[in-house]
């Protein structure tokens, strides 16, 4: 006998399934397929094929000009600057959450979540409200007598940042609260009986456990930023031009359509190289399995 | 013993959870290097008890002394005491060594020193080459064993244990009790120790303090426990167990019509007899002994022992174990016999009837 009892049904019965469950995914392939990969594409071919063939003349201009340079930086700089402050404000408030009691916890949530599911745009412009000339912080600052002339909130960097922040919260605030639910409180008791005061506890064994998520948010808050379009373009008022801006201005205005798809690509390029270095950066693999102990 | 082991001083600790009192006015006394455990059902009070001994719940007053030093006010990472938990809560970000060594390093000792006394503790629990193991590498009893060594590398000296071989199978469990017993006797730490497993607590124990309802039921040595229980939840809480109404009058005790001849005599009142499994007998036709007809209800074979279940006349099912040994197979009951059980008045063991 070649084929032990039932041996060559009970394969075909396997086969069938993971068929099944990859006939699942076959949407969802498609999708990405054709509204990412073929655009993407598309861009590519854009920024390597002017009028007059092959060229790379539109990645050329991404060095040599410095208003590109300045682009870039500026894109840079915000994006960095809002990821440490959701950072700053971020960690204690999931912090706060993660301790509560569950239903309390869910409350806070929801407030965190509420603004989320606002329009960028309604958000957006009620930051305009609150941050122009004359508007709720400047008016409540004079007449408490803090301030004798009106701050510039808005219409350049710091109200770019102060719009930008507010929206990223969440986006830091949800994957680690996923994390430190998950921390059981017994490591920091242990931490404790071993003779970790409070900070050294937090430094030693808290912060480590939470870096999985910290880094998840971390990397979410800062690649969004980096293709931020809205909050810059209203709150910026001109003075703050991200990458994504100077796509819109070069499709719109300029209807250089190479240009525009060459910063596209540098931008995925960019997010992607991110992604690296911080899967580089923190052995993420092991950390994921720290519910798991 | 080390100079370090301290002895405990609980007094009228209390602890309340809005209207339920988790710990109802408490009185220790533990002993420099006793073993002492924290025994009782779930909801007992046990672990909040340890809990608020290694300082993690406050509670609503009562006083903690550890040596002269009154320490109930004093954080948990200042009363320098060794904790093992009961899911041993290692670090998963540190390898076993490092797990090992967080004390020392806290208590700034330098690595080389660190270094000897880690080895030196893997070795005591016998994990001498794992040191550079991560702590998702190791199994249940050596995770256990990981807990320990952490716990008492910087030679604390008290040792709390939270039921911490729950999470092992019985074989890998009792035998982890009796190297737990070694080391308790190398060491000559004070031990708190919880389990709501009454052989772990007879096995480990130099005393056994019963929990229940937030209140010191008992403390006792193992076999003042067993053989004296002071009350009828420690007789039915401490091993296997049926309780027989008794009433004394005029000296005599009796239990329906029958007299039971107790080991001691007894001032009049209502008790009850526990009748041990272990204790009872099927008649081996001694005038000595008490004696009570039975119905055999049930017969099983358990490998080492048969057990008998049989209805006395007021109804009671009580539980007999007859060893399997050679000669005594033949007699055994079968069920619907009448037979005569006999308890030596030495093992009657009569409680205050509650």
């Amino acid at each position: 006998m070649t084929d032990a009892l039932n041996a060559a049904g009970i394969r075909a019965d396997a086969r069938r399934e993971r068929g099944m469950l990859a006939a699942l995914a076959i949407p969802s392939f498609l999708i990405l397929g054709t509204l990412l990969f073929v655009p993407v594409g598309w861009l590519f071919f854009l920024s390597v094929f002017g009028d007059s063939g092959f060229t790379l003349e539109n990645y050329t201009r991404m060095v040599v000009e410095p208003a590109y340079a300045s682009v870039f930086l500026t894109t840079f700089e915000l994006s960095g600057l809002v990821t440490v402050l959701a950072v700053f404000l971020g960690y204690p408030l999931s912090y706060m959450i993660a301790l509560l009691p569950p239903r309390a916890a869910s409350v806070c949530l929801t407030l965190v979540l509420v603004p989320f599911w606002t329009a960028l745009l309604v958000r957006t412009y009620a930051w305009l409200v609150l941050l122009q000339r004359r508007g709720v912080v400047n008016s409540l600052l004079m007449n408490w007598g803090v301030i004798s002339e009106p701050l510039a909130l808005v219409y350049n960097f710091t109200g770019t940042a102060i719009g930008m922040l507010h929206i990223m919260i969440p986006f830091l605030v949800l994957p680690l609260y996923a994390n430190m639910r998950a921390i059981d409180r017994v490591y920091v008791r242990a931490a404790a009986s071993l003779g970790a005061s409070p900070t050294s506890a937090f430094w030693r064994v808290y912060l480590p456990l939470s870096l999985p998520g910290l880094a998840a948010g971390t990397v979410m808050v800062f690649v969004i930023c980096l293709g931020f379009y809205v909050t810059p373009q209203f709150l910026g008022g001109g003075r703050v031009t991200t990458i994504s801006m100077k796509i819109q201005s070069n499709v719109a205005t300029y209807f250089d359509w190479g240009a525009a798809s060459a910063l596209g690509v540098a931008l995925l390029i960019i997010t992607a190289a991110v992604f690296w270095a911080f899967s580089r950066l923190l052995p993420l693999r092991r950390l994921t399995e720290i519910g798991d102990a | 013993m080390p100079s370090g082991a301290l002895p405990i001083t609980v007094r009228g600790l209390v602890r309340r959870y809005g209207r339920v009192a988790a710990l109802d006015g408490i009185d220790l006394d533990v002993a420099r290097g006793e073993f002492l455990t924290l025994l009782g059902p779930s909801g007992s009070g046990k672990t909040t008890l340890l809990m608020i001994l290694a300082g993690f719940i406050r509670p609503d007053a009562g006083s903690i002394r550890f040596g002269d030093v009154e320490m109930v006010r004093t954080p948990p990472h200042k009363r320098n005491l060794g904790v093992v938990f009961q899911s041993y809560a290692l670090f998963p970000h540190m390898d076993v060594a490092a797990n090992i060594a967080f004390p020392l390093v806290l208590r700034h000792v330098g690595a080389t020193e660190t270094r000897r006394r880690v080895q030196a503790a893997l070795d005591l629990v016998q994990l001498g080459p794992l040191g550079s193991r991560r702590v998702d590498q190791l199994s249940g009893g050596q995770r256990q064993r990981v807990a320990l060594a952490r716990a008492i590398v910087f030679d604390p000296g008290i040792l709390l244990m939270d039921e911490p071989l729950s999470a092992l199978d019985k074989k890998l469990r009792e035998q982890m009790q009796i190297e737990l017993r070694h080391l308790h006797r190398r060491l000559g730490t004070t031990v708190i120790y919880v389990t709501h497993d009454q052989r772990e607590a007879l096995t480990l124990s130099d005393r056994i303090a019963v929990i229940n309802h937030g209140r010191v039921q008992q403390i006792d040595s193992p076999q003042r426990l067993y053989e004296a229980p002071a009350s009828h939840f420690v007789a039915d809480f401490i091993g296997d167990s049926t309780f027989l109404n008794i009433t004394v009058c005029d000296g005599v005790a009796r239990w329906r019509d029958l007299a039971i001849t107790t080991a001691k005599p007894m001032r009049d009142g209502r008790y009850l007899l526990v009748l041990r499994s272990e204790k009872l007998m099927l008649d081996k036709d001694s005038s000595a002994l008490n004696r009570i007809d039975a119905e055999v209800i049930e017969v099983v074979y358990q490998g080492d022992s048969v057990r008998i279940d049989a209805r006395l006349a007021g109804g009671e099912v009580v539980t007999l174990h007859e060893l399997a040994r050679a000669g005594r197979i033949a007699s055994w009951p079968s069920p619907g016999d009448h037979v005569r059980l006999a308890l030596d008045p030495a093992d009657t063991i009569l409680v205050p009837a509650p």
